[in-house]
C-alpha cells in the first residue's frame, strides 16, 4: 500500500491472485472507480470491501460480469429498501406504543 | 458431535463425479453465499456447511477417507494405525451427542477428521476477515448526547464515541474490528446496530419528538400556561384561549439532535390533551347548565 487511501491495482491483483484485466473490466462496467496517477492505477480504499466481494462472486462462484452488475444493483436496492423499512418501522412505533394517546 | 452427511448437504449421490460435486457446490453457494445474503445468519451457517462439504468431497484424498470411515469417523486415526500395523480391529459406532457447526470455518466433525483446516484450501489468496455484527442498547436520553462507550467484542475492548442523534436500527461500521484476515489478509469490520429503548413519554420520528400533555378544560377555554419536561430541560408553553383537544404545537429546534450535524436539532411537537372535569359538584353543574343555556 503506497497510500492510506489508494491501493495500487497491481498490488491488489497480486495479493488476490487475479488478473488486472478483471479489475479493468469492472471499471468498464462502471462497478469500480480507478484512479490514475502518473500512469499507475489505484483503487480507493473505501471500495476494497465491494471489490473483494466482486472478486469472490467471480472467482469462487463463477458469476460473470453481467451477473455481478445485476447483483450489485439488486444489493444496492436491497440496502435502500432495508433503510427505508427501518425508518418506517421507527415511524410506526410513534403510533403503536401508546395508541390511546393519539 | 454428530456425523455430517456431506453428500446430503450438497444433494448429490454417493457416486457423484467431480463435475457433479463442483456443479452442486456452485449452485448452492450462489444461493447461500454471505455476499448475496447480507445479515442473514441462516444463509451464513448453510454456506459454511456447503463449503465444508465441498472441501471434503472435492478433494480425492479427503473424500476417500470420508467414504471409507463414514459414521465411524471418530475411530479413523485408530483404524489407520491398526490397518498399517496389520492388526485386527473391531468396528463400533461412536457416541453422537449433537454438535454441528459453530462460528468458525469448519465443524468439530471436520476438525476431528481432517484437522483444523484439513490441509489447506485450493485458493490461498489473502482475504479480509469475516465481519462481526453486534447490537448496542441505548436509552433515548443517552442517544440525545454524544458520549463515549466501551464495548467488549470477542474479548476485545472497543472504545467508541457515539454521536448524538443515532437512530433505532442504525448501523455504524468500525473498520478492522472484525475477525482476522485469511492468509494474512486485513481484518474484517465490526458493524454495530443501535437499539434505542424509550422509557420516556416522548416519542421520536426521525429528528422530531412528540409529546402529549394534559391541560384542563379551563386552561383550554380561557388560555394559560403549561410546563413540559423535554430532554433539554423544562419548557414553559403558552396555551392559547380556545385550544381544541388534539391541537399540535411545534417548538422549533427543541427536538432530537441531527446525527453528525452538531448544533442542529429537529422540532418538538406538543399535542394538547384536554381533560374534562369529572365528579362535578352541584355548583359546577349549575354553572355548566347556565353556560349551556347561553349557547
Amino acid at each position: 500500500m503506497e497510500n492510506n487511501e489508494l491501493i495500487p491495482v497491481y498490488h491488489f491483483c497480486v495479493t488476490h491472485e487475479i488478473e488486472v484485466s478483471f479489475i479493468e473490466s469492472l471499471q468498464q462496467y462502471g462497478l469500480v472507480e480507478i484512479t490514475t496517477i502518473e500512469n499507475k492505477t489505484y483503487l480507493k480504499e473505501q471500495q476494497l470491501h465491494e471489490v473483494e466481494k466482486m472478486v469472490r462472486l467471480h472467482y469462487d462462484l463463477d458469476i460473470n460480469l453481467e451477473g455481478i452488475e445485476a447483483i450489485a444493483h439488486l444489493l444496492e436496492k436491497l440496502r435502500n429498501a432495508e433503510e427505508r423499512s427501518r425508518q418506517l418501522r421507527n415511524r410506526l412505533n410513534l403510533y403503536e406504543s401508546n395508541p390511546e394517546d393519539y | 458431535m454428530a456425523f455430517i452427511d456431506y453428500y446430503e448437504i450438497l444433494g448429490i449421490p454417493k457416486n457423484a463425479s467431480g463435475d457433479d460435486i463442483k456443479k452442486a457446490y456452485r449452485k448452492l453457494a450462489r444461493k447461500h453465499h454471505p455476499d448475496l445474503n447480507p445479515n442473514d445468519k441462516e444463509a451464513n451457517k448453510k454456506f459454511q456447511q456447503i463449503n465444508e462439504a465441498n472441501e471434503v468431497l472435492s478433494d480425492p484424498e479427503k473424500r476417500k477417507k470420508y467414504d471409507r470411515y463414514g459414521k465411524d469417523w471418530e475411530q479413523a486415526e485408530q483404524f489407520e494405525k491398526a490397518r498399517q500395523q496389520g492388526g485386527n480391529y473391531r468396528s463400533y459406532a461412536g457416541e453422537q451427542t449433537g454438535g454441528g457447526f459453530e462460528d468458525q470455518d469448519f465443524s468439530s466433525f471436520f476438525s476431528s477428521m481432517f484437522g483444523d483446516h484439513g490441509g489447506g484450501r485450493s485458493r490461498q489468496t489473502k482475504f479480509r476477515g469475516q465481519d462481526y455484527n453486534a447490537e448496542l442498547k441505548l436509552q433515548l436520553r443517552d442517544a440525545y448526547t454524544k458520549h463515549p462507550q466501551t464495548l467488549t467484542v470477542n474479548g476485545k475492548n472497543v472504545r467508541i464515541t457515539i454521536p448524538a442523534g443515532v437512530e433505532n436500527g442504525q448501523v455504524i461500521k468500525l473498520k478492522g474490528y472484525g475477525a482476522p484476515g485469511v492468509n494474512g489478509g486485513p481484518a474484517g469490520d465490526l458493524y454495530i446496530t443501535f437499539i434505542i429503548e424509550n422509557e420516556m413519554n416522548l416519542k421520536r420520528a426521525g429528528n422530531d419528538l412528540f409529546i402529549t400533555t394534559d391541560i384542563d378544560l379551563y386552561t383550554a377555554v380561557l388560555g394559560g400556561e403549561t410546563t413540559i419536561d423535554t430532554l433539554s430541560g423544562k419548557v414553559k408553553l403558552k396555551v392559547a384561549p380556545g385550544t381544541q383537544n388534539g391541537t399540535q404545537v411545534r417548538l422549533k429546534g427543541k427536538g432530537f439532535p441531527v446525527y453528525k450535524n452538531e448544533g442542529q436539532f429537529g422540532d418538538l411537537f406538543v399535542v394538547f390533551n384536554v381533560k374534562l372535569p369529572v365528579n362535578l359538584n352541584d355548583r359546577q353543574k349549575e354553572l355548566f347548565t347556565q353556560l349551556a343555556a347561553l349557547k
